[in-house]
């Protein structure tokens, strides 16, 4: 399984699932991180982590220990 | 016409702020909501005092459990307003309206509100609210609330006795899932009102999800989700539930939006390939940063603040206070109290406030601009070791200028635990009215090293460093993490009015909050310092030996005997440090027989190392960078904890963490120079050794998950 926080800046994935529960999933899924829909690693922070992703219209922020909670598919690892 | 109240909603940047104020002007009434910091605004309609507007915190849902996302879910299920106005980005509609979604499940009547129609139309793309309105089923009205575009058509709407009446839209998620949540619905019927139970049915959905259920019901509705996704394939139902609302929205605006959105990089990711670049986006932070220091801090603010404390409050008020009350011929001891006892301590609070808004101006653009939320991406992985956050950068670095402005700047930190955090460790850097007490101290027991000041700042930095660290695994900041997930908005040029409106709630809030505690203080110290009993009688004293302030330092010199200078002088100067921590230099001044000495007091030099020696001198210097601040900066905290428990919590750690590295550095280093060892070195070695243990204890983990399991669920 691959897990967000793998994939390198540039590469597009499409998510495949969101673990665990709780209040991460839910803010995940409002903000449209959804399974089945796509979105691009956009660059990794100066100092190694939080990594900025895009989704449609959105630019999000996420750590590492959060992104690994999202499944995803395509894309080359880092 | 009757009263009518609606709730203004939307997301985050979503520009509601501007639309708020565009909507009531100055009809403002701006509070906390009950118990927590997070600001309760309300309004009236301009023109029309009847028609009340409340402003909701900035949401991206109802249900993520974020404490602004509790307080809105609250307000609108127990207080439901009359209508909702949902304000939506039009820039990014289909992530903005995932809580409009929601808002339908309320069935509350609604006005949607797309915002951002000038940037759509330059970017060539209109979208059709008479067709989304149709579809929805309520009124659908774009405007531009920084351009001030159709707020009369907006207003138009809110006046007409329609706006209450239209009907919610039934949406309609697909037999598979209408029949769980009909199911739901039939579980916890009892337990909410009729009209809100689609909207309870969504919510109690949520794993976890606990409120006015009892056990059984909540068994139930763990059974209905578990069987869900057992029947589809491990597909969890609330992925499936926020994918439908996904697709609803796709279904309710295709067709409505015409003209394409360019393929190419937006104006944002262009700025963004430099500013948040991996090699320059530190130097430009740190640029960003030398400029708000040097504006706020070093050149206007100080320029402000300086005329405002020596010129307005030092000659004009009391030269003009001090004749009205010669004329007048009033008591000599009531012109001292209102003199040196209530203009002082007036001027003391609003000495502060011009610099003040000279950083939440800047504070306020970086805010609106976008570039705050980039601060936070660019320096989260430093700070959150410390358990604070990447914006925490700001109120630390304004608190090396003055600890008030930057206590208040920790305003900007949305999560609250970081924002306590930085509120309780800000004064630790060592702020401007502290260098004259460490040139004091330099000068008089170091032979004026050059190494000093930096060592204060050293000592400041591991202050906060330490304190973080052992702070974070305390009960009180432990709690369930909150998830770091957070939206860079797109760059924008704030409106002048909104950041002007900005600037001016955060300084009056501060003049509000805390001008009380620092003007009653100050009273209290003067009358301390002024009375006293000369010649067995109670009377305005001539020597501080004979104040009250004197007696209270021999009362309480005792307790800093472990920290090696126990003299009632000590005490009295540690305590005038609280009205201002320059006083210090000046205490000692009168008291070692000085009317006047200059700021970094070389006169009483040779007296203070005498008094002091060098190692009771450092450990007395240590114990006042680091102890509580000064009452102004007391009220600040006060203001931003809006919390008596919190804020007692931050001044008894201050003191606590200042006398322990007092003690520490006084006994250990005594030890070491005399070679004496005794219970009391024993104890300073106790106390190394559990700091030490609370840095390395583990932090428990409720519940260890494993994000690479598949499947199956605990």
């Amino acid at each position: 399984m691959k897990s967000l926080d793998q994939i390198s800046p540039g590469s597009t994935v499409e998510i495949v699932k969101i673990h665990g529960e709780g209040s991460l999933r839910r803010r995940i899924l409002a903000l449209g991180v959804i399974p089945g829909s796509s979105l691009q690693v956009v660059k990794v922070a100066p100092l190694g982590d939080p990594i900025e992703v895009k989704l449609n219209q959105s630019n999000l922020v996420i750590r590492r220990s959060e992104a690994q909670f999202i499944e995803v598919s395509g894309g080359d690892h880092e | 016409m009757n009263k009518q109240r609606f709730a203004l909603v939307g997301n985050p940047n979503s520009g509601k702020t501007t639309l708020f104020n565009a909507l009531t002007g100055s009809n403002q009434f701006i509070g906390n909501w009950p118990g927590v910091t997070v600001e309760k605004k309300s309004g009236h309609l301009i023109g029309h005092p009847e028609v009340e507007i409340l402003d909701l915190p900035g949401l991206y849902s109802l249900a993520a459990n974020s404490l602004e996302e509790i307080i809105a879910s609250k307000e609108l299920t127990q207080n439901p307003p009359d209508a909702i106005i949902n304000i939506v980005d039009g820039t990014n509609l289909e992530r903005n309206l995932y809580m409009t979604t929601q808002l339908f499940d309320l069935g509350i009547p609604l006005i949607l509100v797309i915002n951002m129609a000038d940037e759509l139309r330059q970017e060539g793309i209109s979208i059709d609210a008479d067709k989304l309105s149709e579809r929805i089923g309520y009124p659908v009205v774009a405007i531009s609330a920084l351009k001030g575009e159709n707020i009369d058509k907006l207003t138009e709407h809110l006046l007409s006795p329609e706006i209450t009446q239209n009907h919610p839209l039934k949406t309609d998620y697909g037999a598979d899932i209408e029949a769980v949540i009909a199911q739901a619905s039939g579980i916890i019927k009892p337990s909410f009102p009729e009209s809100q139970l689609r909207y309870w049915s969504f919510r109690s959905l949520e794993p976890g999800f606990k409120q006015n259920l009892d056990q059984a019901q909540q068994l139930e509705l763990q059974l209905l989700q578990e069987d869900y996704e057992s029947s589809h394939d491990g597909d969890d139902l609330e992925s499936t539930i926020a994918g439908l609302r996904y697709d609803k929205i796709d279904q309710l605006v295709s067709g409505t939006i015409h003209g394409s959105r360019k393929g190419e990089l937006s104006f944002s990711d262009r700025v963004d390939q430099i500013v948040t670049n991996r090699w320059l986006a530190l130097p430009i932070f740190v640029l960003v940063m030398v400029i708000v220091y040097g504006i706020s801090i070093t050149t206007l603010g100080t320029y402000l603040t300086d005329w405002t404390n020596e010129v307005l409050f030092g000659e004009i008020v009391p030269g003009f206070v001090s004749s009205l009350l010669e004329k007048m011929s009033v008591a000599e001891w009531l012109q001292s109290l209102i003199l040196d006892g209530i203009v002082a301590g007036v001027g003391a609070v609003l000495g502060f406030v011009p610099q003040m808004l000279v950083l939440f101006f800047m504070l306020a653009f970086l805010e609106a601009s976008g570039y705050m939320a980039r601060i936070a991406f660019i320096m989260d992985r430093a700070f959150r070791k410390w358990g604070l956050s990447g914006k925490s950068f700001i109120p630390l670095l304004v608190g090396s200028g003055c600890s008030v402005p930057g206590i208040m700047a920790s305003r900007t930190i949305e999560e609250e635990s970081d924002r306590r955090m930085t509120v309780i460790l800000t004064s630790f850097i060592p702020c401007g009215a502290k260098l004259p007490v460490i040139a004091l101290f330099a000068g008089a027991i170091a032979g004026d090293a050059l190494w000093v000041a930096p060592a204060a700042y050293f000592l400041g930095i591991a202050a906060v460093i330490l304190s973080g660290l052992i702070l974070k695994k305390t009960p009180r900041f432990k709690g369930e993490p909150s998830p770091f997930v957070m939206e860079l908005p797109p760059y924008r040029l704030p409106g002048l009015k909104t950041v002007l409106r900005s600037t001016w709630e955060r300084g009056w809030s501060f003049i509000k909050k805390a001008g009380t505690i620092i003007l009653l203080s100050s009273i209290v110290i003067w009358a301390l310092l002024r009375f006293g009993i000369e010649n067995g009688s109670l009377a305005t004293v001539e020597v501080l030996e004979n104040s009250f302030m004197a007696r209270l330092g021999s009362l309480i010199s005792w307790m800093f005997r472990p920290l090696g200078w126990d003299s009632w002088q000590a005490a009295v100067a540690t305590i005038t440090g609280l009205v201002a921590k320059e006083n210090v230099v000046n205490t000692f001044g009168i008291l070692f027989g000085y009317a006047e000495v200059s700021e970094s007091g070389t006169e009483i030099w040779a007296n203070v190392a005498q008094h002091f020696g060098v190692l009771g001198g450092f450990s007395f210097l240590i114990f006042n960078l680091l102890c509580i601040p000064c009452f102004a900066a007391i009220g600040a905290i006060k203001r931003e904890m809006n919390n008596a428990g919190w804020t007692w919590f931050a001044l008894i750690y201050q003191s606590v963490f200042a006398y322990a590295v007092s003690f520490v550095f006084y006994q250990i280093s005594n030890w070491a120079l005399t070679q004496q060892f005794g219970f009391i070195t024993i104890l300073a070695i106790l106390v190394v050794l559990g700091t030490i243990y609370f840095l390395v204890r583990p932090e428990k983990q409720k519940e260890v998950r494993n994000p690479h399991r598949n499947g199956v669920r605990a």
